[in-house]
């Protein structure tokens, strides 16, 4: 493995972001917000730039950090998989900029704001985190990467400091650090039986013996924390509900894909081999809880907020299902096909719509001041264009053509009829019907007829509402790329 | 010297499994803190003896796991260090440092209820 032509795009990706972070802190006061404009422009860019030269020539991206080889050295590497989330982050992270540049301005005659100058810096650090997580080619660097987006995302819980918001972040806080713990632990047994963390040298020479088995467990549990999947997910409604919109959308939307890819990561490109079927049942069995019982408590929800948290509960169930899907049963081997096609263009469409959701939800706590879902009568006439995007996000999300959702959803049917695992598709149908509910018990209320229109209490930026309503604009379009020639996923696989 | 591998191994096994018992089983958030530590120390120790298990090469030990292990005890100081001041704060602000909800408003030295 050599560096390829345009391998230190991979660099700027991952460094471009941290030069920001440093750059805010050190300016400080209303220079943040400018430098964190200026990077996520940059930044855009490079991912752009990267999809390009993946995309040109049809293989990954490497970088060897320092000239140095595997495994003495640590290599940078960018396939199909890490292109398609370095992408999809960029965009939603310039949509989360643009957003709360209404929210986190700097208060005139004020040099130096809190929350802003936190929020600005946090932003950038969790993006930098998120694209090391997606090309790293080594456990250890992997493993540091998640620390620090955890260590950028837990503070972005507790921005408005009230007691309940630290409480969240705390319990956040601590079932990352058991996550990551154990994820730690099953590096080092990894190593100490195969002597290498590099994941191309590891996947050529794990052997399904009891240390790996043990360490394939514990950094998936770990990882399983990290995600919140049912049942580690109690932590996620009151951090994700908690948070500030802009804070909640990079959280629910993007941060807890980074510690879901690295699953993904170990299950397909490092122990594919090793995994058995019935762990895989298991992860989808977790999955398929996660859906039920994730969908019925958001329909139970009286508060706008915590719907949106309770069904990014439901929705990482569905980023599970792939596993026992894409299990080829005549080698019994994970092969990365039409199952992982779906699961991947599920993280990317519920990335934009959940975003756009909280976004939407967010607009229209500032315009009403509260978010209960019984007094959102008639809001349909006030906040229209809010209500727009929070529905088509929602729409996406239940899976409706020509959505995101509907075509990750019919890629998992697909599999799950092809290889005969009729159940994973009757738990899809059924936690479509249930997120159909709760999206609709929102749009009954918003667009109820003969209902007083509420007065606003604030003016709404017309910024705010347009990006919500694009992003979730894009998720509903995305399904779209079925007709186009877009074939990120098989390179470099 | 085997065996002082294997011993090592074995004590930080112990300390992963006490570590992980106290951080599930005790409720309050400090003592959650300090066993997340005792679980690290074990992964640490773990590192430790795994290096030295390279050393049959007649090598002082494998390096790569002691460079791993300074990162890793950088990454778990700079997590101690978070979660601290996360429950100072919350202490500052709430009055008590529990994790449940529904704990009981203190009042604050200047008189007014703090838990908001």
């Amino acid at each position: 493995m050599t560096t390829t032509p345009g391998g230190l795009l991979l660099v700027l990706a991952v460094l471009v972001p941290f030069v920001g972070v440093l750059a805010a802190f050190a300016l400080g006061g209303r220079n943040a917000q400018r430098v964190a404009m200026v990077t996520i422009l940059a930044g855009l860019g490079i991912a752009i730039a990267v999809a390009a030269a993946v995309a040109q020539s049809g293989d990954a991206l490497v970088y060897l950090l320092g000239g140095w080889g595997v495994p003495l050295g640590i290599a940078l590497r960018a396939d199909g998989l890490a292109v398609v989330m370095i992408l999809a982050v960029a965009v939603v992270i310039v949509g989360i900029g643009v957003y709360a540049r209404a929210d986190f301005a700097t208060p005139p005659g004020v040099r130096e704001a809190r929350a802003p100058l936190v929020f600005w810096t946090l932003l950038l650090a969790i993006w930098g985190s998120l694209n090391l997580v997606f090309v790293s080619g080594d456990l250890f660097t992997l493993y540091v990467a998640l620390e620090l987006l955890t260590f950028a995302a837990v503070p972005l819980v507790s921005l408005d400091g009230r007691a309940e918001t630290l409480r969240a972040a705390l319990r956040y806080l601590l079932y990352a650090l058991l996550g990551s713990i154990l994820y730690l632990l099953g590096t080092v047994l990894l190593y100490g039986v195969y002597g290498t963390l590099d994941i191309a040298l590891l996947a050529a020479r794990v052997q399904p013996e009891p240390a790996t088995l043990a360490a394939a467990a514990l950094m998936t549990a770990g990882l399983l924390a990290k995600t919140a999947l049912f049942p580690l997910h109690l932590w996620l409604p009151p951090a994700h509900a908690g948070a500030p919109p802009a804070a909640s959308a990079v959280l629910s939307g993007l941060v807890i894909k980074g510690s879901w890819f690295l699953v993904v990561r170990l299950w397909f490109d490092v122990f594919p081999d090793v995994v058995t079927a019935p762990s895989a049942q298991l992860l989808a069995g977790l999955g398929a809880a996660a859906i039920l019982v994730g969908n019925v408590v958001a329909l139970r929800q009286a508060r706008l907020k915590l719907m949106v948290a309770y069904s990014t509960v439901a929705q990482i169930g569905y980023l599970f299902l792939m596993f026992p899907l894409a299990l080829d049963p005549a080698s019994a081997r994970l092969e990365g096909g039409g199952a992982l096609a779906g699961g991947m263009m599920h993280a990317v469409s519920h990335a934009t719509a959940k975003a756009a959701m909280f976004m939407a939800a967010g607009v229209i706590y500032a315009a009403l001041g509260h978010d209960r879902i019984a007094g959102l009568a008639g809001i349909g006439r006030v906040l229209p264009v809010s209500v727009l995007a929070f529905t088509l996000g929602g729409v996406s999300l239940i899976g409706l053509p020509p959505s995101g959702g509907f075509l990750a959803k019919w890629l998992l049917l697909a599999a799950a009829v092809a290889t005969g695992q009729w159940w994973w598709a009757a738990v899809m149908l059924v936690g479509g019907l249930l997120t159909a509910g709760y999206v609709f018990l929102v749009l009954a209320r918003a667009l109820a007829s003969g209902a007083e229109a509420p007065a606003l209490r604030a003016p709404v930026p017309r910024s705010q509402e347009a990006v919500a309503l694009a992003l979730a604009l894009g998720s509903m379009l995305l399904g779209l790329v079925a007709f186009t020639d877009v074939r990120f996923l098989g390179i470099g696989r | 010297m085997t065996d002082a591998a294997t011993l090592f191994g074995l004590l930080a096994a112990a300390l992963v499994g006490i570590g992980l018992y106290a951080l599930i089983v005790n409720p309050q958030p400090l003592r959650k803190i300090v066993a997340f530590n005792v679980v690290g120390n074990g992964v640490f120790m773990l590192f430790g003896a795994i290096a030295h298990r390279g050393a049959g090469s007649g090598w002082g030990g494998d390096p790569v796991p002691q460079a791993l292990l300074i990162t890793g005890l950088v990454v778990a100081f700079s997590a101690s260090a978070l979660a601290i001041a996360l429950l100072l704060r919350l202490h500052d602000v709430a009055g008590s440092a529990t994790l449940a909800t529904d704990a009981p408003a203190r009042v604050s030295p200047d008189g007014n209820a703090a838990d908001a």
